[in-house]
């Protein structure tokens, strides 16, 4: 249980600047994720903590301790790989008593933790069972026990779900989150699953090209982008390039390509072009005749391209001057054609227009 | 039994040929030879007498003694020189990596009597490291004899411990000496319960085939066998030059026999079929 600071860390590769200036707080007995695209340094980061990547700059600290000096076999730490990284010649009890027989631990006490552990993981009685004997699931519950065994002071968690089938990963990334409460351990989670780490995180750090680009909840990070990067990686939005036409108050209205789009632009921005970030689900049809809620806005185009989902129907509407809108809404679309869609401008997210 | 053919014609097209082949060169051979070693010298009688003769004989089992002895020390040499070398090929950064690779594995190429005939102008008795070591005033006497056969195999068996040892640590999952060091386990410790357990196999293999191509090997031995003391191929050979007998049948079959021995008993600790 441990706070962490990471403090102004760099590391290039070759050309390549992997991890280019990054510094976060993470608390103590938080859930953080580091969630980005392939190649955005999140692993890097993590191997960082680890110890496995060297720093070209900056500072690691757990707590007070300064750790990014230390070797990583002293830094105890407790890190679940990818590929689980289960020792193939070791048998279950054998994978988890490891770190602890590292520690030297009296027999006894070796044993009791590594049950303990096992049932944590739900693996009760599979300590003398051998890999190759076991799931992608189990496997992935024995490195997960085998990290925690040694009660860490961080648990490190390097894309941990991904190379099990969609049912198991849900229903394992419940269980990694009800342990993380269970133990009140400092959690570092890394991911390219905007959807899992909405789900199982306390704070995301989104990242793009080596740097954080937010640090907030996930609610916060989905609402409110702070950037368009951000607003497109974590879940879909529609992303429109505008011009601010009118602006009264905190009311604007946004000139996207032919269409007038109202939005709220917060008091202090000065922001003449502008990027608009619209979810699909914050878009409404509207039937004939049938009124939109006070203060929508009303948008009307054609209906194209509708995929039917089985929870959710997606579609898009081409508004007149060819922008095309994506919506996702709970029931399919009735009509064909000429539509009216519907938005609120209080969840039209107001960017800054950057390339 | 056509419908069976046909659906199974090939797998047991191509089982035919291979036990074809294996049965002419390998089987009736070694069949023959058994056959040879139980008759007596007349060829008519059954008898067992042949194998009394060579266990009783010190010439042979003397001779055997010391090829168990120079094989079992050239495997362990080369397994010494040639594990640490592959580790550093394959896993540090190590300048002219596939040049060093390539002249690791040039005794491969290289006939062993050319290998043989190398070490005896260097180190023969007029060999020019012989004489330099001499002159440096170094008492070094020259390379005949079971030491330097033990050398010369060294350098023959080093391609066949290298090559696959570099293979069996390339094949391992770095983030599995990555989880030990996580857990605790120092690099000397991840390397001794980790790394080591995982190349094995591959280590056990290489050895195998190291013991029994020294065991068998005859042309590098002619070149550096000094007198009196001999390995099995050339007592062998010995033997023959005198006379030819169902003692030699014995003989040959009896080394046929350490050796399925000693692969039968690495298959034991390690699935022969599935490394080699």
């Amino acid at each position: 249980m441990t706070a962490i600071t990471i403090d102004g860390v760099a590391r290039s590769f070759g050309d390549v600047r992997a991890v280019d200036g990054v510094s976060l707080v993470i608390r103590d007995g938080e859930f953080f994720t580091l969630l980005g695209p392939s190649g955005c340094g999140k692993t890097t980061l993590l191997r960082m903590v680890a110890g496995f990547c060297e720093l070209d700059r900056g500072r690691i600290l757990f707590g007070e301790r300064r750790v990014d000096t230390v070797a990583p076999h002293r830094r105890n730490t407790g890190m679940v790989f990818q590929n689980y990284a289960v020792f193939p010649n070791l048998d279950v009890g054998g994978n988890v008593a490891y770190g602890l027989k590292a520690r030297k631990l009296a027999r006894q006490e070796i044993a009791s933790k590594v049950e303990r552990a096992l049932r944590l993981v739900r693996l009760d009685g599979f300590a003398g069972r051998w890999p190759h004997q076991l799931s992608g699931g189990q496997l992935q519950r024995v490195a997960i026990a085998r990290a925690v065994a040694i009660e860490p002071d961080v648990l490190l968690l390097d894309e941990p779900l991904s190379n099990l089938d969609a049912k198991l990963r849900v229903e394992m990334r419940g269980e990694i989150r009800a342990l993380q409460r269970t133990l009140g351990i400092t959690v570092i989670y890394v991911t390219h699953d905007q959807e899992e780490a909405l789900a199982i995180s306390d704070r995301i750090a989104v990242m793009r090209a080596g740097r954080v680009e937010q640090v907030d909840a996930p609610r916060v990070i989905y609402d409110a982008p702070a950037n368009g990067f951000v607003a497109g990686f974590v879940g879909a939005t529609n992303l429109l390039r505008g011009v601010v036409v009118r602006r009264d108050g905190e009311v604007a209205d946004v000139l996207v390509g032919a269409t007038t789009l109202r939005a709220r632009l917060p008091r202090q921005t000065s922001l003449d072009r502008v990027a608009l970030s619209l979810r699909p689900e914050a878009l409404r049809l509207i039937a004939d005749g049938e009124a939109p809620p006070a203060g929508w806005r009303v948008l009307s185009g054609t209906l194209e391209d509708v995929e039917y989902l089985g929870a959710v129907t997606r579609f898009t509407v081409r508004l007149a001057d060819g922008t095309p809108l994506s919506v996702m809404a709970l029931t399919p679309p009735s009509g064909t054609g000429d539509v009216a869609v519907a938005y609120d401008p209080a969840r039209v997210v107001v960017l800054e227009d950057k390339a | 039994m056509t419908a069976v053919f046909a659906r199974h014609g090939f797998p047991i097209a191509i089982g035919a040929i291979a036990a074809a082949f294996l049965g002419l060169f390998f089987l009736y051979p070694v069949l023959s030879v058994f056959g040879a070693s139980v008759l007596d010298s007349t060829g008519t009688t059954f008898t067992w007498r042949n194998y009394g003769v060579v266990l009783a004989s010190p010439f042979f089992l003397q001779a055997l003694g010391n090829s168990l002895v120079v094989a079992a020390a050239a495997t362990a040499l080369a397994i010494l020189l040639g594990v640490p070398f592959a580790f550093c090929v394959a896993r540090l950064a190590v300048a002219g990596k596939s040049a060093l690779l390539a002249l690791a594995a040039l005794p491969l190429v290289l006939p062993s009597f050319v290998s043989a005939y190398a070490l005896v102008l260097m180190f023969g008795r007029a060999g020019i490291v012989t004489g330099a070591l001499r002159a440096a005033g170094l008492p070094f006497e020259s390379i005949y004899g079971l030491k330097g056969i033990v050398v010369a195999y060294t350098l023959t068996l080093y391609p066949y411990v290298v090559l696959p040892t570099v293979a069996a640590f390339k094949s391992i999952d770095a983030s599995v000496e990555e989880a030990a060091q996580n857990l605790g386990a120092g690099p000397w410790t991840t390397f001794r319960r980790v790394t080591l357990p995982l190349i094995r196999p591959g280590m056990v293999a290489a050895a195998l085939f190291g013991f029994v191509i020294s065991f068998g090997n005859l042309e590098m031995t002619l070149f550096l066998i000094g007198p009196g003391r001999t390995t099995l191929p050339i007592a062998i050979l010995q033997y023959l030059e005198w006379r030819i007998d169902p003692v030699i049948a014995a003989v040959s079959l009896l080394q046929i026999v350490i050796i399925g021995a000693a692969m039968v008993a690495t298959d034991r600790y390690v699935k022969l079929a599935r490394v080699l």
